[in-house]
């Protein structure tokens, strides 16, 4: 890509610190959403099933099983709605995009958890 | 009026102060320089040229060296002229992005858009074909086609300028009142909402 435009890019979005995750992690999403003049946040817990890194219109996209039904969203990473984003469970996974999560459901649908040592701790 | 020439760099997006998620697209605008001023006594009508994107020198024909010369400035790559434009100017001047635009102005950009080749009537015109997917209406092999050209007997021809296929693309295309989100004067970039015609890397002009 164009270095000038790669440029521009950064002149326009912020930078954002959210912490490191990729695809097979699951993520709890603090969203903000404005109704008329009040302010609320909602959650949104799933797995990432896909990141899409182009900075400036970088985004991830968030499955959970709501009332088994499969529901799926996209956030733009620099998305200023984005209170925070945590992340609860690091998965262990072989492929960067899991689109094959949609045709499985129930116990096949699992994601293995990768066992990461807590910040600070000592083996 | 007053304008600059400018090169498409590409489109991106990004929240702006309301949160709204804005499409945009960044041109590489100016430094132009004054490369000609023609007068109604000299020319017969008023325009100022003006010339955008270095060349190498061995690459410019000597007719174009003294050209550029004349103005005292190197070969430039792209020459055009606007008419009606504000504040005289003089040979040689050099003209830049945050002189001319100022954030939050409109602006028209004009550009020659990707060429598509030789379309059908469908594609070329916004015909609606036939049937579609479900092939209906007896159709089996001609959703495309773009049906009668008139009637028989008479008139016994086919009127001039009947929407027919052929080469698409390639048009001299004016998108207006584009707002101008940012400037980034030390990279003489240029940012403005929605979309503008053409690849990237070509030619574009931007007026005010």
């Amino acid at each position: 890509m164009s270095l000038l435009l790669e440029f521009a890019k950064k002149h326009l979005t912020p930078e954002v610190k959210h912490p490191d995750f990729k695809a097979g992690d699951t993520v709890t999403v603090y969203y903000k959403i404005k109704e008329g003049e009040k302010e609320r946040t909602q959650l949104f817990s799933g797995v990432v099933i896909q990141r899409k890194n182009e900075r400036a219109t970088a985004s991830f996209t968030v499955r959970k099983i709501s009332n088994s039904i499969g529901v799926e969203r996209i956030f733009p990473v620099v998305s200023p709605y984005i209170e925070k984003i945590e992340v609860t469970k690091v998965g262990k996974v072989r492929r960067a995009k899991l689109f094959y999560l949609r045709d499985l459901t129930g116990k096949a649908a699992r994601i293995k958890e990768k066992i990461v040592a807590k910040e600070g701790a000592t083996v | 009026m007053s304008g600059l020439i400018g090169k498409k760099i590409g489109m991106t997006s990004f929240f702006d102060a309301s949160g709204k998620y804005v499409p945009c697209t960044v041109i590489e605008a100016g430094p132009c320089v004054v490369t000609q001023v023609k007068t109604k006594d000299h020319d017969g009508y008023e325009a100022l040229q003006l010339s955008f994107d270095e060349k190498k020198e061995k690459h410019t024909s000597t007719a174009m060296k003294g050209h550029f010369e004349k103005a005292k400035t190197t070969p430039k790559r792209k020459a055009i002229e606007f008419k009606h434009f504000e504040a005289a100017k003089n040979l040689g001047d050099v003209l830049t992005v945050d002189t001319i635009f100022a954030e939050g102005d409109f602006v028209d950009v004009v550009g020659t858009s990707k060429g598509k080749g030789f379309q059908g009537v469908v594609k070329r015109h916004g015909f609606s074909g036939v049937g579609h997917a479900n092939k209906s209406h007896g159709q089996h092999d001609r959703e495309r086609a773009p049906g009668s050209l008139g009637a028989s007997s008479e008139p016994a021809r086919v009127f001039k300028g009947m929407r027919m296929a052929g080469r698409m693309g390639g048009d001299r295309v004016k998108t207006q009142n584009l707002t101008v989100v940012k400037i980034i004067a030390e990279k003489n970039l240029l940012i403005v909402k929605g979309s503008i015609a053409g690849a990237k890397g070509s030619y574009v002009t931007i007026e005010k």
